[in-house]
């Protein structure tokens, strides 16, 4: 059976045609375009970047045979038939895990504590002066930037090696991202409440109190707990320059070739860092409904 | 003046009983949290070892290192710093478009409406989250290991680590797409494949495109810092000047960090904006 479909007629169906070629071709100009200029870019690169496909090539049996011998002991077995000999350290690994725990902590909450003090300061709606909110977001936007590995590395200079550094170098990183984060919130606030409390004759500081914080804790909650999560998968390499937590052992392990060891590390980091990501994924939902999950 | 009507708070209280007497669990809850937090954090800071006298000094030393940075001063090695960090947004650059070229193809596997089969899926959606918990600084530990230490192995560390993060964002981008457009290809008798190239990828690669341009974004931060290891760019100079204890040229390499941050910032918020419209950018 055939159906049959209206056709239009010969020259209006050719102009229809050559207009649609004439848009499409545009498009495709515009993208070929975009192409050449990404591609020139990646070149450059690659340059600047010192990419060597040889070795690339020459050395990927290293990567593959890397994994191979981080998953083999000593005697040549597999690692998993020995659990007792592969995670021989569990005891100092679990400690520093601990610590690692320990440092992401401590570190968020004084981070989120000097971010809750400085939000309202940055934040559009609730600043008191232009010129406070200007300093107090360039300063966020510094602590922001500025990587916190490279804070520890000052720190460590600074404070002395160990945990205490890395808190620290957590702490104003955490500061920047969180400052940002919760001006965001606060700005997004209904301002109605402000200007009832206002209407009262209370402070500034009375405003912020009762007007705003009711509508953002929740908010708050949420980007610390986001934060914790990020700051653990930080502190666990804060070892790496001296400040504390399973880096250290991570890196030693890594640069001495201790393989077994080093896939035994990464296993007890992973398994964390999923327990925490579960757990707090978990108690966002209980604590501000599905929608604040992602 | 009116006088304020006169408030029967017995009365009230018989009325709402739930609003005046709430019950001792709800209102227990939040100071029992606090407290425990707070706990925790006492323990912390005895725990890591944190003393006021310890925190003054390295205060008192950290005003002295502020001090010496000013005013910034890169001596005579500019070119060396220019050149290492356009090193940095190379390795930035070629490291999220290797990431995004091959999380791609894997990210239509671990999305739900491509592929139903639960037992192909779940091992993938675990592989991408094991790539993820483990920290861009660690895989460039392992590349230095494979192909020797320089930029290259930075490039390779960032495709690695981002792979992971692209391969979940892509695909929770393909399960956010509409169905429609997929059954309508297949209604007119397109393939498997075809569903995807013009059912699907339509609708996504706008959305991917942005996430790319956000990575590329964040990944000059992550690329100033792999050189600590030794896998090139400004963060080997970086860490160099800080355990010589060249104060002046450390304010100088991270100033310059921080304009090349805010330089791609401007340019990919902009390339945002002509790719998927002020609309989704914010």
């Amino acid at each position: 059976m055939t159906i049959a479909v209206s056709i239009l007629p010969e020259q209006q169906l050719a102009a229809l045609n050559a207009a649609y070629g004439q848009a499409v071709a545009r498009r495709r100009w515009r993208l070929l375009f975009g192409a050449a200029v990404f591609a020139a870019a990646l070149l450059l690169a690659a340059i600047g970047a010192e990419v060597n496909l040889r070795t690339l090539f020459t050395h990927f049996g290293n990567f593959l045979s890397y994994f191979d011998r981080i998953f083999t002991l000593d005697n040549g077995q597999r690692v998993w038939t020995d659990f007792g000999e592969w995670l021989w350290g569990w005891r100092k690994w679990l400690k520093m895990l601990g610590e690692t725990l320990l440092i992401s902590y401590v570190g968020t909450l004084i981070g989120a504590t000097f971010a809750f003090a400085l939000n309202f300061l940055a934040a559009e709606n609730t600043s008191p002066a232009p010129w406070l909110r200007f300093v107090v977001r360039r300063l966020l936007e510094f602590a922001r930037t500025v990587p916190g590995i490279v804070f520890a590395l000052i720190f460590v200079i600074a404070f002395g090696l160990g945990p205490m550094a890395g808190v620290l170098a957590i702490a104003i990183h955490s500061t920047g991202a969180l400052g940002k984060l919760f001006s965001e919130i606060v700005e997004n606030a209904d301002m109605k409440p402000v200007e009832g409390i206002r209407s009262t004759g209370a402070s500034w500081l009375a405003c912020m109190r009762f007007a705003i914080l009711p509508q953002v804790t929740a908010g708050y909650a949420g980007y610390a707990l986001l934060r914790f999560e990020i700051n653990v998968r930080e502190a666990s390499v804060m070892g790496f320059v001296g400040a504390g937590g399973i880096g250290q052992e991570l890196v030693v392990a890594i640069r001495k070739f201790y393989y077994s060891d080093v896939s035994a590390i990464l296993l007890t980091i992973i398994v964390t860092v999923f327990v925490i990501d579960i757990t707090t994924g978990w108690l966002r939902g209980r604590l501000f409904g599905k929608e604040a999950r992602t | 003046m009116t006088k304020p009507q006169q408030v029967d708070t017995a009365q009230l209280r018989a009325r709402y009983p739930e609003v005046f007497e709430r019950p001792a669990a709800a209102r227990l809850a939040i100071p029992a949290m606090l407290v425990a937090a707070l706990a925790v954090l006492i323990y912390g800071l005895v725990d890591l070892d944190f003393s006021p006298s310890r925190l003054f000094n390295g205060l008192s030393q950290l005003g002295w290192i502020s001090l010496m940075m000013i005013p910034p001063d890169p001596g005579s090695s500019l070119p060396i710093y220019l050149k290492a960090l356009g090193e940095t947004l190379s390795i930035a650059l070629l490291g999220t478009t290797l990431a995004a070229v091959f999380a791609l193809p894997v990210s239509l596997l671990a999305a739900r409406n491509v592929v139903p089969s639960m037992i192909l899926r779940f091992p993938i959606r675990r592989f991408l989250d094991s790539i993820r918990g483990v920290d861009t600084l660690i895989w460039a530990l392992v590349w230095i290991n494979v192909v020797g230490l320089g930029p290259f192995a930075g490039v390779l560390a960032i495709a690695v680590s981002d792979f992971g993060a692209f391969g979940k964002l892509f695909s929770e981008a393909i399960e956010g797409a509409d169905q429609k457009q997929v059954e309508g290809i297949r209604a007119s008798g397109g393939s498997a494949l075809h569903e995807i190239r013009f059912g699907l990828m339509p609708q996504v690669l706008p959305v991917i495109a942005g996430q790319v341009l956000y990575f590329i974004e964040s990944n000059t931060r992550s690329a100033t810092i792999i050189g600590i290891v030794g896998a090139g760019g400004i963060g080997l100079q970086l860490a160099e000047q800080i355990r010589v204890l060249e104060w002046q040229k450390v304010s100088f390499l991270i100033l310059m960090i921080l304009v090349a941050v805010a330089a791609i910032d401007f340019i990919s918020s902009k390339l945002r904006f002509a790719i998927i419209g002020p609309r989704a950018v914010a």
